[in-house]
């Protein structure tokens, strides 16, 4: 019995695979993701954080690309390459922890918002709709200047106010699971709120997220970027402290085009590259939006 | 399985939905005050202490401004003090400024409202216009290229796309020499009358297209899609039997449609055009609430952040029901629900 199951994943997934792939657009946002994670990772193995230091700058201050700096220097003479490899470590983190926080936040809460009735349901439901009116950014800047920039808290202050969104999406999919047949038959066998939920409901939901998440991660670094630049952020060197830096010395007036440029276009790429990927996966696990496609 | 057939009070129906929404709205309102209540509280450390930072004053001074903040009361009791505060509209005074907040709120809110409403007219007639072209012929190129348009400045930061133009159009690069005021809503020797219009009109030039850019993909996006539903519908095909125009098709039959859900989108979405006004006039040194906000932040001015936060809180709250309530009035399919 479980091993049909198995056999059954196993084609769905390599089904999945071969529809991913065919998304030009797709595999070119996997193929960058990739080689982000990839240099983010292995970062430690060439450079240590010792490149942010700010006095252990050893190049002139804000001078162009060169040979020995190839994407120039910031106003402490640092590379900004090597800022910008030592930067994505924390720019990546955050995005993915942030995005993975609001996910199990809105999970937990759509699904308990679908799957109860009654009043307990519409209470999750009541402020799943107040979370999504409050105007996310400013409710993130007011909860990360009152916690303190820290990296933990930047993660907290971005899951909490992107949540909404997936919980109304989980919520209609739970609703729509819910309103199936073996479903019934589950409740028929005496199955509890647990199993339904986490056996039928969960695994339903599961490629949905997936996607949703991919978006979510796109949005959490820009969002992490923008509260690093409005001045509120862990004091690590991210892309959008980097930024930050770029505006106080004054690259924009300097003509330190690279100083500006860089960081920007890295944050731009990482958050396409999510965003292809998720709309790709949208695509190949929705099958409303596949018809369409295919026509 | 019993069909329930309801009948439509069309004027009484409307004015119990729209009382529904408005008690939905002070209860979010009410939700907003007992949530800024307590978040304001829980910074670390003593509140007084964190407003006295590099300011001289002598433990009797903070005990004073202690009282005068009424910390030394019960948190009940301090509540009850705040929503009272909260509803004569005291939102304190500012540390950084010595003000009552809302004087500074009232100086500031009118730049605001020239820049988030210019941004907000040309985004919604720009995105209309441009996603409803796209959605008539999807995989056309123009299709294709709004699209992609849409989705690099869905990836582009805002205050990045503020910089960049900060540096090409007003610092100057290479050369191109800076054509528009790098900040502030008008210059110093300003002349007055119609050249003082001139004046603030060039100010905000830059802040106004990058508020635009930023929020007018979305819009598209959603006209877009919201017309590839009206193409697929029955009226469409009728019209195309009776021989009508292209052209007139798509604007009297489809646009018309389509154009609901984009509507509301541009109200229920309000809160991401207020968080890119914050961006926005940070950047550019726009003298509005959102630079307010941000300079709130910066000090750090506590009172000050808490008092534009339920300020921009209840505006946007105030929108969105107001949106459900149009939508309600224009869209008779929803009412029938």
């Amino acid at each position: 019995m479980s091993n049909l199951a198995w056999v059954r994943r196993q084609r769905s997934v390599q089904r999945f695979w071969r529809d991913f792939r065919t998304h030009k657009a797709g595999m070119t946002g996997l193929v960058v993701l990739a080689v982000a994670v990839v240099l983010a990772l292995v970062a430690p193995l060439f450079i240590d954080s010792g490149v942010t230091n700010v006095v252990s700058g050893t190049g002139a201050k804000l001078a162009p690309p060169s040979w020995d700096y190839p994407l120039g220097t910031d106003e402490s003479g640092r590379s900004v390459l090597l800022m910008i490899w030592w930067g994505s470590r924390t720019s990546l983190l955050i995005g993915f922890l942030a995005a993975l926080l609001s996910m199990v936040i809105g999970t937990v809460l759509g699904i308990a918002a679908g799957h109860f009735r009654g009043w307990a349901g519409a209470i999750v439901l009541r402020v799943t709709d107040w979370f999504l009116v409050l105007p996310s950014l400013v409710t993130a800047l007011v909860l990360a200047a009152i916690l303190g920039g820290s990296t933990a808290t930047i993660i907290i202050a971005i899951g909490v106010t992107s949540w909404p969104s997936t919980a109304r999406l989980i919520r209609a999919q739970t609703l729509a699971v819910e309103a199936r047949p073996y479903i019934e038959r589950s409740l028929a066998l005496g199955a509890g709120h647990w199993h339904i939920t986490t056996r039928h409901v969960l695994p339903n939901v599961a490629p949905l997220l997936l996607a949703s998440t991919t978006l979510e991660v796109a949005s959490a670094i820009v969002t992490e970027s923008t509260l690093a630049f409005l001045g509120v952020s862990a004091n690590k060197t991210s892309w959008g402290t980097m930024l930050r830096g770029s505006y106080d010395w004054g690259a924009a007036t300097a003509g330190a085009w690279w100083y500006i440029l860089i960081p920007g276009l890295c944050i731009v790429a990482v958050v396409m590259a999510f965003t292809l990927c998720g709309r790709a996966l949208e695509t190949v696990l929705n099958p409303r939006l596949r018809t369409r496609a295919a026509r | 399985m019993t069909v329930v057939i309801e009948a439509a009070p069309a004027r009484h129906g409307l004015l119990r939905y729209a009382a529904t929404k408005a008690g939905g709205a002070l209860l979010s309102i009410a939700m907003v005050v007992v949530a800024t209540f307590f978040l304001f509280r829980m910074l670390p450390g003593d509140p007084v202490r964190a407003l006295a930072v590099g300011r001289n004053m002598t433990p009797e001074q903070l005990d004073l401004e202690r009282a005068r903040l009424g910390l030394d009361k019960s948190i009940p009791e301090q509540f009850l003090h705040f929503v009272g505060q909260t509803l004569r509209f005291d939102l304190g005074t500012s540390y950084e400024y010595k003000r009552p907040v809302l004087d500074l709120i009232g100086e500031r809110i009118g730049p605001t409202l020239l820049l988030t409403g210019t941004a907000l007219v040309l985004a919604v007639s720009l995105g209309i216009w441009q996603g409803a072209r796209a959605g008539w012929k999807p995989g056309s190129r123009f299709d294709r290229f709004s699209t992609a348009i849409s989705l690099v400045l869905w990836s582009v930061p805002t205050f990045w796309l503020g910089l960049l133009l900060l540096m090409v159009f007003a610092a100057g690069i290479g050369p191109i020499p800076g054509l528009f005021p790098t900040r502030g809503i008008s210059s110093v020797d300003a002349p007055d009358g119609f050249g003082y219009v001139l004046d603030v009109a060039q100010h905000m030039v830059l802040p106004c297209l990058t508020l635009v850019a930023v929020v007018y993909a979305q819009y598209l996006l959603v006209m877009r899609s919201s017309v590839l539903d009206e193409v697929e519908q029955d009226y469409i095909t009728t019209a195309r039997a009776k021989g009508l125009k292209d052209d007139d098709i798509r604007r009297r039959h489809a646009v018309p449609n389509a154009l609901l859900p984009t509507v509301t989108l541009v109200f229920m979405r309000i809160g991401f055009v207020v968080g890119g006004a914050v961006t926005v006039e940070a950047i550019f040194s726009w003298p509005g609430l959102g630079q307010l906000f941000y300079e709130a932040i910066r000090v750090p001015d506590f009172t000050l952040m808490q008092g534009t936060f339920l300020l921009i809180t209840v505006s946007v709250i105030l929108m969105n029901t107001l949106a459900d309530v149009i939508y309600h009035v224009l869209d008779p399919r929803v009412r029938s629900v």
